[in-house]
């Protein structure tokens, strides 16, 4: 077999994408990214430039396709939960609930509260730590650089929580089929409960910095406004979303997890632009710090495993007299559990959007598709059209203000 | 099952089926654009959540499941519509101009399952690098990895390198 010449993209490939001025060398092709800082990761923008206003932009996605949902029907249910940890790396454990969930609800198992409940602090945690990443880095785009530093101080603490409790900072894989993989520490209690305190403070300083700082208004009001229609019908989700007036939270809408014993509200702004969206992530860190007072003030004593050992592996404790411990322990460690032919698919509130899967089972021990709806994938679809004629400048602050995350969009 | 979601099923004349509380229609290929346009228009779904597919190979008839997932946000519903395709490449109509933002996931489906939108404006790959041969999800498709390639032995390489299946 002989080598196959390189092919190329020409700029032929992509004229249905261009407008007719691109062809006649009237308008400039620039490449931004994939090694591009405001990018945010791996993103590769083809711009058709006129002057400094974009004609049009053709996003290039697939650098950090990792073939997650492939290697996942290659697993156990149980060993494929370290790969969800992998997508959207600044929800972590968001992906883990989405993916344990969908088990849940494929085979029929039952979560005890305690572990639903300490679920939720975690989430909401993360949802917290995600928020600070984007605000930091959104600043950071927009030259306002101690944002950054501050924003990575305080989601420094949360990291700290999830390692005490699952022993890693980001790749946690804490949530397990059937409740947590372990009960918190001592600790844990403390920890939150401090950072509780110290965190709505934190927040009027990071307001203190941007919300009314005049560059920052300049570069966002009125930049990549998105109608509301149209939001809805691109199947925009998240703050992006809520950020042109629709009141769409699917823990509110379609609540899981006890969401709906919970009093918070659902930030939502009218104005669409990439300051509307700040807003309402601004906001939104202050409904978490909400939902996690509340969860931990009322968080029950009790297992956080399901007691279903067809499921859940049992106790340690347990092997040492009992014949069916280890019987299960064994089935469960070598074979794994069987799940029934069929489907679901559930649907979260990531921080960053609805973060769905789509998991079937073929009555075996491995999944048989396991399929991601992504927040980022679908958010960054409207770029194109979101950036069309705004400066280079402004395409930054939009891409930030979409609050994507490429290890999410290219799974 | 639901009420609302019961009634449009029988308005579409398609046949339900329902699992741990979510309902699922199936559709035949041709009339999927017909099918998107009346949930929309009529029944007020006005996102496309998410569109994937399950391939069922070895089984040919049908060897794929497009998997169409909708919510409606002002009536609060998901209902999940199933399309079966027949053959190894096979083609169906694309929706992108009843929901704007299946323009992408039927890309993926092309990349990834090797499906044919006959109407998509852009059917190019989406993940997987523009030349790559084969669609990777399919099961078929080796589960495999890849060498690291150096200038001298990327030769050897190339040709032990496994390919799917045509």
């Amino acid at each position: 077999m002989t080598l196959q010449p390189v092919m190329e993209v020409t700029v032929n490939d992509l004229k249905h994408l261009l407008s007719d001025r691109a062809l006649e060398g009237d308008t400039m092709l620039l490449n931004m990214g994939p090694q591009h800082p405001s990018t945010h990761g791996v993103l590769r923008l083809l711009l058709e430039l006129d002057g400094e206003t974009i004609v049009s932009c053709i996003p290039d996605i697939g650098f950090l396709h990792t073939g997650i949902e492939k290697n996942m029907e290659a697993k156990t249910y149980l060993k494929a939960e370290v790969m969800t940890d992998r997508l959207d790396y600044l929800n972590t454990t968001g992906n883990n609930l989405a993916y344990v969930m969908a088990i849940e609800k494929l085979v029929g198992l039952d979560v005890p509260p305690r572990a639903e409940m300490l679920r939720v602090i975690i989430v909401e945690l993360q949802r917290i730590a995600s928020h600070l990443v984007w605000l930091g880095t959104h600043g950071l785009d927009l030259a306002a650089m101690s944002i950054f530093l501050y924003c990575f101080r305080e989601r420094e603490m949360i990291l700290d929580i999830l390692e005490m409790c699952s022993g890693q900072r980001m790749m946690t894989t804490y949530f397990r089929p059937g409740g947590l993989w372990r009960d918190t520490p001592v600790e844990f209690e403390d920890a939150v409960r401090g950072f509780l305190k110290i965190f709505p403070k934190r927040i009027d300083e990071y307001e203190a910095l941007l919300t009314k700082n005049p560059i920052f208004i300049d570069r966002t009001v009125g930049i990549g406004i998105l109608p509301k229609d149209k939001a809805l019908e691109w199947g925009l989700t998240g703050g992006t979303l809520r950020g042109s007036g629709v009141n769409y939270d699917i823990r509110k809408v379609f609540p899981y997890c006890g969401y709906e014993t919970y009093d918070f509200d659902i930030p939502v702004e009218e104005a669409g632009d990439v300051y509307a969206r700040y807003l309402v992530r601004m906001r939104e860190l202050r409904e978490s710090i909400k939902i996690i007072q509340q969860a931990m003030d009322r968080l029950p004593y009790g297992p956080v495993r399901s007691s279903n050992r067809k499921f859940v592996p049992p106790p340690r404790s347990e092997l040492g007299h009992s014949m069916e411990a280890v019987i299960h322990h064994f089935k469960l460690w070598t074979e794994g559990f069987e799940a029934p032919k069929a489907a679901v698919y559930v649907p979260t509130e990531s921080p960053r959007g609805e973060l769905g899967v789509y998991l079937e089972g073929d009555g075996g021990p491995k999944p048989y598709r396991v399929h991601f709806r992504t927040p980022s994938f679908t958010n960054l679809q409207a770029l194109p059209w979101l950036s069309e004629g705004h400066y280079v400048a402004d395409l930054v602050a939009i891409i930030g203000s979409i609050d994507i995350v490429l290890g999410d969009v290219d799974r | 099952m639901n009420k609302t979601l019961e009634k449009i099923a029988a308005e579409l004349g398609l046949p339900a089926h329902e699992y741990a509380g979510q309902v699922s229609l199936t559709a035949a290929p041709e009339a999927i654009v017909e099918v998107a346009t009346a949930l929309k228009k009529k029944h007020k779904f006005e996102m496309l959540a998410s569109q994937t597919a399950v391939d069922y190979w070895p089984q040919t008839e049908p060897r794929y499941h497009v998997v169409y997932q909708f919510t409606s946000v002002s009536k609060k519903l998901r209902l999940e519509v199933r399309v079966p395709l027949a053959g190894n490449d096979p083609e169906m109509p694309s929706i992108h101009e009843v929901y704007p933002n299946a323009n992408w996931y039927e890309r993926e489906l092309f990349d990834m399952f090797g499906i044919r939108f006959s109407t998509h404006p852009d059917l190019r790959r989406i993940l997987m690098p523009f030349d790559w041969q084969g669609h990777p999800l399919r099961k078929d498709y080796p589960l495999g990895y890849e060498e690291v390639e150096f200038s001298f032995n990327f030769e050897e390489i190339e040709l032990r390198k496994p390919r799917p299946k045509e």
